[in-house]
């Protein structure tokens, strides 16, 4: 450890990505996904996975061509982050057992509306108001379901990694709202820089659109309702942006130490070079009005990555396309890069894959290495009609050639969860 | 052998069918005899269950924020101030706004009747994703979304009681409270933490947790039975106690240079899974338990937290008793109930509290337990997930 090739300003191991998969509604594999978001291609599309009459929102990101063995949002989370998976490790020219542990965000889970109706009809007849439940268990003493109960574990997506993959210790899954793909990454950043392992299996998946989930974040009046046509929902940082398309994907990194990496003779693709998170208590899904605690996370980030303003490049923005979301994320980047902000590009993933809630930090962070690894800004589409008082450098509409040599990337989420990433492609 | 980087326990926030806080948790682990625990035999019939006790939710949480949450979340937010309020660190705003908190949750309360009235409806409806559509849109309440959003509990907790530093939400049942304790522990160890907040809370009253445990009829049924003396003929095993259990972890440095009380240190902790057939379990277990070599057995105690399983408790115990041999045991699920994501953390604030108070802890299960020669000098905590997931963690007295 004490060659400072490997060690970062605190002298801390340096923490390479050294392989990267990923599966968002615009297809499977890091190469497919990237030539479609860089020819601002959008995956939003009408949904076909349940019936939408009589709801506001008809629209989403959802991946509907992995196959899966059963219609739900374990099976569905599973197998994307399976994929991912593979990629990412034969990415990193990894096979056999991983030998080290597993960091997973996946979306809480619950019961399907289909399984309640075959448990109902399955149960006793009503004797009285709301004895549902009663029934139901009346039902399951009869005849137990270990199927069902596998399918609301919250342990279930990340036990089956772990036997697929071999990780190592008992796996973590995790939620921080729409920040668990970030606070995946700094789990498995913060076990290499403690020494407890040389390599750490990050994963964040999500196939939770159902239309429970659908009908309860448009009661919060968080779902753009633009319908028709549905790629130009999702328009981050316009004026006429009414909020976020509901999505899925998953993405997958391998982290090493980059002592470790060079030892095995691996490619460094990336590093993570700093971590940034401060909790929010101002309101259960409103950000501070004055940006403090997004400020503060990204602020935070930079100083552990040991860089300050004037080393970011390019900025992954959270942009989720909610009024709210982009107003202050535009405030907080401000706050922190003051004038320079409005010369640094900022765009948002968003605009074409929707949000991918759980799995969004991932799903950016892997577009956000590949942004410097390819020298290719990837647009924010569907801005055709900026907000006057964000003044952003979006990369609008199309792509752009850049070479930033380290990249932000924001995860702000409902319970006052933020988190930022600072990635570099040298560990200088 | 002190270092400035141990972890030490300086707050417990703790709320069982024993009682609210720290006072009712002493009283039972330095009792003679234990009695009974309370037991809500008649709502949720078969299944007993151990219910909260009589809580006055304003002394942590005002009115206003208790609205904004079901009791699952209120329980958490209720611990986690106790946890606070015992660290004396409830009123230090700089503390609180550079804590790091790690919550570890399932999910919040369903709306039983709107459930109920949809799939009422749909039994005499062929159009049910229709009819689903319909309901929703009309009969959920937004707010219910915010209550059964897992980290909606690390959310009200920071809004509450101003926690900020970080918040992190670990979910996958019992495994989640393990990887909680485990991952503080670590990140202090390293100094990437100087305090933080634990914990966890689990809500038994509800019919909506109890479908899914009943999944593979893991519930016991009927009588209250001591942990180690039930059986597969009254159900599963497993009865369920709602608990909240939060602890306030710090490096030992920050813990002293403040004149805080140190409730005991851990000295390790670690988790794994796996498969559990022939002898896998019992092999994880040993290799767990490793991590406590060189104890004394007659210093020892050890607290389970066996969920009740019958044949999965057996293991356990049989495992214990040859790794630990000579130490009490104490199954403490048989006092307060399982409680899922919250036990591995109820473990180790009631390891806490009897090194501490330097408790002859009483036998929970007379016929199974033996009693205590002298107070230990150190306790292993125990976690076997009633599904997946294993933990231990080994905690001393403050020397």
């Amino acid at each position: 450890m004490s060659d400072n090739r490997f060690t970062d300003h605190l002298g801390r191991p340096l923490v390479a990505v050294t392989g990267m998969g990923v599966i968002t509604s615009l297809g499977q594999g890091l190469s497919d996904n990237w030539s479609a978001l860089t020819s601002g291609t959008s995956g939003i599309h009408k949904i076909t996975r349940f019936p939408t009459d009589g709801l506001s929102t008809r629209i989403s990101g959802t991946v509907d061509f992995i196959a899966v063995p059963a219609n739900n949002s374990v099976e569905r989370s599973f197998a994307f982050a399976r994929e991912t998976t593979k990629e990412a490790l034969a990415q990193a020219g990894l096979s056999g057992d991983f030998d080290g542990p597993l960091f997973l965000a996946a979306p809480p889970v619950e019961p399907e509306w289909h399984d309640r109706f075959a448990l109902a009809d399955r149960s006793p007849p009503s004797k009285a108001e709301g004895d549902a439940y009663e029934r139901f268990l009346t039902a399951m003493r009869e005849r137990p379901d270990p199927v069902f109960l596998e399918a609301v574990q919250f342990g279930s997506i990340s036990e089956r990694l772990a036997d697929m993959f071999g990780t190592r210790g008992l796996p973590v899954t995790l939620s921080t709202a729409c920040a668990s793909g970030a606070t995946a990454i700094q789990l498995g950043v913060e076990a290499i820089r403690q020494g407890r392992t040389d390599r750490a299996l990050v994963a964040a998946t999500d196939g939770s659109v159902s239309v429970e989930a659908l009908v309860r974040f448009s009661l919060l009046s968080a779902l753009s309702t633009q319908n028709d046509p549905p790629e130009k929902a999702s328009k981050p940082f316009s004026k006429d942006r009414d909020g976020f398309v509901i999505a899925e994907g998953a993405a997958t990194l391998v982290l090493e130490s980059v002592e470790s990496a060079l030892a095995r003779g691996a490619t460094v693709l990336g590093i993570i070079k700093g971590l940034g998170e401060k909790a929010d208590h101002f309101h259960r899904t409103r950000s501070s009005p004055d940006g403090g605690p997004a400020i503060a996370t990204i602020r935070a980030a930079l100083e552990d990555a040991g860089m300050d303003e004037s080393g970011i490049g390019y900025i992954n923005a959270h942009g989720t396309s909610t009024p709210e979301n982009d107003k202050m994320e535009y405030g907080s980047m401000l706050a922190v890069f003051g004038d320079r902000m409005k010369n640094i590009p900022a765009s948002s993933n968003k605009s074409m894959i929707g949000h991918t809630l759980t799995a969004a930090g991932a799903v950016e962070a892997v577009f956000s290495i590949q942004t410097m690894l390819t020298g290719t800004l990837p647009p924010t589409i569907n801005y055709t009609n900026p907000d006057p008082t964000i003044e952003l450098d979006v990369v609008p509409n199309v792509k752009r050639d850049g070479q930033p040599k380290a990249v932000l990337s924001n995860s702000f989420g409902f319970g006052g969860q933020n988190a930022s990433l600072v990635m570099t492609l040298e560990p200088v | 052998m002190k270092s400035d980087n141990d972890v030490v326990i300086t707050g417990i926030g703790i709320v069982t069918c024993q009682g609210v806080g720290k006072e009712a948790h002493v009283a039972l682990l330095s009792a003679a005899a234990v009695a009974k625990p309370a037991i809500e035999a008649e709502r949720f019939a078969p299944y007993p269950v151990h219910p909260l006790p009589e809580i006055d939710w304003s002394a942590q949480i005002v009115k206003r924020d208790q609205r904004q949450m079901e009791n699952w979340q209120r329980l958490g937010v209720f611990a986690a101030g106790l946890a606070l309020d015992d660290a004396g660190l409830k009123e230090d705003a700089e503390a609180c706004a550079s804590m790091d908190m790690i919550v570890a949750a399932g999910g919040g309360e369903r709306d039983i009747k709107v459930d109920s009235l949809i799939v009422d409806e749909a039994l005499k409806r062929n159009d049910r994703d229709i009819l689903l559509n319909e309901k929703l849109t009309t009969e959920l309440r937004p707010t219910l979304f915010l209550a059964q959003l897992s980290n909606l509990m690390a959310g009200n907790i920071s809004i509450v009681h101003k926690v900020t530093g970080s918040s992190r939400t670990f979910m996958g049942e019992e495994a989640a409270g393990i990887s909680a304790v485990e991952t503080a522990y670590h990140r202090i160890k390293a100094g990437q933490s100087s305090h933080s907040l634990v914990g966890g809370a689990f809500i038994a009253e509800r019919a909506d947790i109890l479908l899914l445990v009943e999944g593979i009829r893991a519930h016991a049924t009927g009588e209250w039975q001591p942990l180690w003396s039930r059986s597969n003929d009254n159900g599963g095993g497993m009865i369920t106690g709602s608990v909240g259990a939060f602890l306030v972890l710090e490096s030992r440095t920050r813990a002293e240079a403040r004149g805080a009380h140190i409730y005991a240190v851990i000295d390790a902790v670690e988790g794994d899974r796996g498969n559990r057939d022939e002898g896998k379990l019992e092999k994880r277990l040993s290799r767990l338990s490793a991590t406590a070599s060189g104890l004394n057995g007659e210093d020892t105690v050890v607290f389970s937290g066996a969920s009740g399983l019958v044949d999965l408790a057996t293991r356990e115990k049989t495992v214990l008793e040859k790794e630990f041999a000579g130490a009490a045991i104490r199954g403490f699920g048989g006092v307060t109930g399982h409680a899922l994501e919250a036990q591995f953390p109820l473990g180790l604030a009631l390891a806490a509290l009897s090194l501490d108070g330097q408790s002859l802890v009483p036998a929970f299960d007379e016929t199974n337990e033996k009693p205590m020669a002298k107070p230990a000098d150190h306790a292993v905590v125990t976690t076997v997930g009633y599904t997946r997931g294993e933990g231990v963690a080994v905690l001393s007295k403050n020397a």
